[in-house]
């Protein structure tokens, strides 16, 4: 991220620079703070997940539990039908979602107007800013019992399916939802690696007598690789972060079998019932397995040979 | 700065004086073959599906918020091609106390939080952005080390609530006004910025406030603007925080809120005892004025929008490439 250190010169003291830079290390400071506060002292506050946290007496004086909220956790079939939604919202969604953005992108990138094709990306990205109660009473409005949908079916005398709360379908209604949202954003990173391949290998390999789809096979998706490799990390990565608020709203309309999973556990069984130690521990057991899966994904992508987050 | 890379350019005309290779009328570089008819069938067929997902469901909620309850009723719910157009929703909604105190809400937080994040942002990327500062590596650091770290929801909701933030205005801000991958984004064109000029400016006798607020800030408008615009949209949609920090102060709640407990859940407004809406309004709303509200929420995204949405690839490209 810095420039390389070529020679160590010695530089000046530590006193003079704090001189020099003081206006630098003003600058910083209110970021500093405000994540001093509100990033770093709530990791000390993680302790919380190994005691009775009691709000009177708070973090000092509250009784020390070991890992009690632990034991607790790993014996609530709640939690591990939290985790069990958690992992098959992200399966589905890795394998629904993750192929779409490219194939927009490479759809995109083979169009000649640039009119049109501005055109189509204010329109795809736009999704991306809305919030999600607004995406899913849109989905609502659509799908819904209520829905447009429902009263086409109506009018004509189908009968109903009421999608937004269905159980059955409810990965893929979610699914849905997020490549309705984000799959148009998605493109932005994939159209600025296509804009860095050279054209001229596409000449040459025309002719060499390579068709389209060998030009796509052999030099785009090649192109492609390093940013397809980074965003799989980062998918994986996140892994148990599934869709917070997106869920969060929806709970109430398809039941919470369906609907919860790790992080609105920590809200619905830790905040919501006061039961702030097991919410905690919930959460840290989320973190430390995401912590884990990062590098996991990571050292996948270096035995890939990419850079993936960070380099070796 | 500012310009998109368009890549099909590059078998350009001047460089060969006699123009062989010039691209063909429709555009297409002289090495591509012709497209197939099927080929541009299945690609205008598969782009204009995805627009009309896009745009269609928005178009229909627009319509009905423009809608008389008796096309409503016609139509059976949402309706699909106006036939009389009407503003009364929106009249109504604006003189409903709730809707306006939500709306008032809504844009002060936005107003206020932008501006506190900006501030702390472009501060905080630019005292990073000077290499052999003091201490930046450090800094660095301590700030890329909270994308991977977090205590998570229950510690942060215990640190803000143990600060007296239940139910408080800076709640909804302070928590959540740093945001990380902004700062690098901002920190990656200021690094970027001329060191010559930097260095000319300091001869000539200014400090590093003089040079952020001069030099780099104007130079840097395109991508200030899409930070700002991801910044204020983040503020304009959050709901959760309201959830945690005054989940039972309907005077207080933004615009999602109202959204979500008025038109996503279809429960009546608490505090809307006002006349506009009529005692049989009292629990659910006629559908023109749930989608009025909704589209309340999409006007001021709207507005900006177009202004910002060609900054974007610069905004995320150095995000996703340097970041």
């Amino acid at each position: 991220m810095t420039a390389p250190r070529t020679q160590r010169r010695p530089g000046p003291g530590f006193r003079v620079r704090l001189l020099r830079d003081r206006s630098l290390l003003l600058m910083t400071l209110p970021a500093v703070l405000l994540l001093v506060v509100f990033n770093y002292v709530p990791l000390f506050g993680l302790v919380t997940a190994f005691q009775e946290y009691d709000p009177l007496v708070g973090v000092w004086y509250s009784r020390w539990a070991g890992l009690e909220q632990f034991e607790r956790l790993f014996s609530d079939p709640l939690f591990w039908g939290a985790l069990r939604n958690t992992l098959y919202l992200s399966f589905v969604q890795l394998v629904l979602f993750f192929p779409i953005p490219i194939a927009l992108a490479l759809l995109l990138n083979s169009l000649i107007s640039q009119r049109v094709k501005n055109f189509i990306q204010s329109v795809v990205y736009l999704p991306h800013f809305f919030s999600w109660v607004l995406a899913i009473t849109i989905f609502q409005q659509m799908l819904g019992g209520a829905g447009a949908l429902n009263q086409f079916l109506r009018s004509n005398d189908i009968g109903t399916w009421d999608i937004m709360t269905d159980p059955e379908t409810f990965a893929l209604l979610v699914t849905a939802q997020v490549i309705w949202k984000e799959a148009g954003w998605g493109i932005i990173v994939f159209l600025a690696a296509l804009a860095a391949i050279n054209t001229d290998l596409y000449e040459a390999a025309a002719a060499d007598g390579a068709g389209r789809w060998r030009r796509l096979w052999h030099i785009t998706l090649p192109g492609l690789r390093g940013v397809i490799v980074l965003m799989l990390v980062l998918r994986l990565g996140n892994a148990l972060t599934v869709g917070f608020e997106q869920l969060l709203i929806q709970r109430e309309a398809v039941g919470h079998d369906t609907a919860d999973v790790l992080d609105t556990f920590s809200f619905y069984y830790g905040i919501a019932t006061n039961d702030y130690s097991y919410g905690a521990a919930a959460g840290l057991f989320k973190s430390v397995i995401s912590l884990l899966m990062i590098w996991g994904a990571n050292k996948l992508a270096h035995a890939f040979g990419e850079d993936g987050l960070y380099r070796r | 700065m500012t310009q998109t890379l368009t890549p099909r350019t590059t078998t350009d005309v001047e460089t060969t004086p006699p123009p062989p290779r010039r691209p063909r009328r429709d555009g297409r570089p002289v090495w591509e073959e012709p497209p197939t008819a099927l080929g541009q069938t299945g690609k205008g067929l598969t782009l204009g599906g995805v627009l009309a997902v896009m745009l269609v469901p928005l178009w229909i909620v627009v319509v009905t918020s423009l809608s008389t309850q008796a096309s409503i009723n016609r139509a059976g719910g949402l309706v699909i091609w106006p036939d009389e157009i009407t503003f009364e929703a929106y009249r109504v909604m604006l003189g409903d106390s709730t809707v306006r105190t939500a709306l008032l809400v809504s844009l002060g937080i936005t107003a206020v939080g932008t501006a506190v994040s900006m501030a702390v942002s472009i501060m905080c990327a630019y005292g990073l952005s000077r290499s052999r500062s003091l201490g930046h590596r450090f800094l660095l650091a301590l700030l890329v080390i909270t994308m991977f770290v977090n205590g998570g929801l229950i510690p942060t909701f215990l640190v803000v609530t143990g600060l007296g933030g239940y139910g408080e205005w800076w709640a909804l801000i302070l928590p959540s006004a740093v945001s990380v991958f902004n700062i690098l984004i901002l920190r990656s064109f200021y690094s970027s910025t001329s060191a010559d000029l930097i260095e000319a400016a300091r001869i000539d006798g200014a400090g590093d406030w003089r040079i952020l607020w001069s030099i780099v800030m104007p130079t840097s408008r395109a991508v200030t603007a899409v930070i700002a615009l991801f910044y204020g949209v983040g503020y304009w949609n959050s709901f959760f925080n309201v959830m945690l920090y005054m989940p039972t102060d309907s005077e207080k709640w933004p615009l999602q809120y109202v959204l979500l407990t008025y038109v996503n859940r279809g429960n009546g407004l608490p505090g809307s005892v006002n006349a506009g809406f009529g005692s049989q309004f009292a629990q659910t709303a006629p559908l023109s004025l749930q989608m009025a509200v909704v589209v309340l929420t999409l006007v001021p995204l709207l507005i900006v929008y177009p202004f910002v949405q060609k900054h974007f690839r610069t905004g995320v490209l150095t995000g996703a490439i340097k970041g």
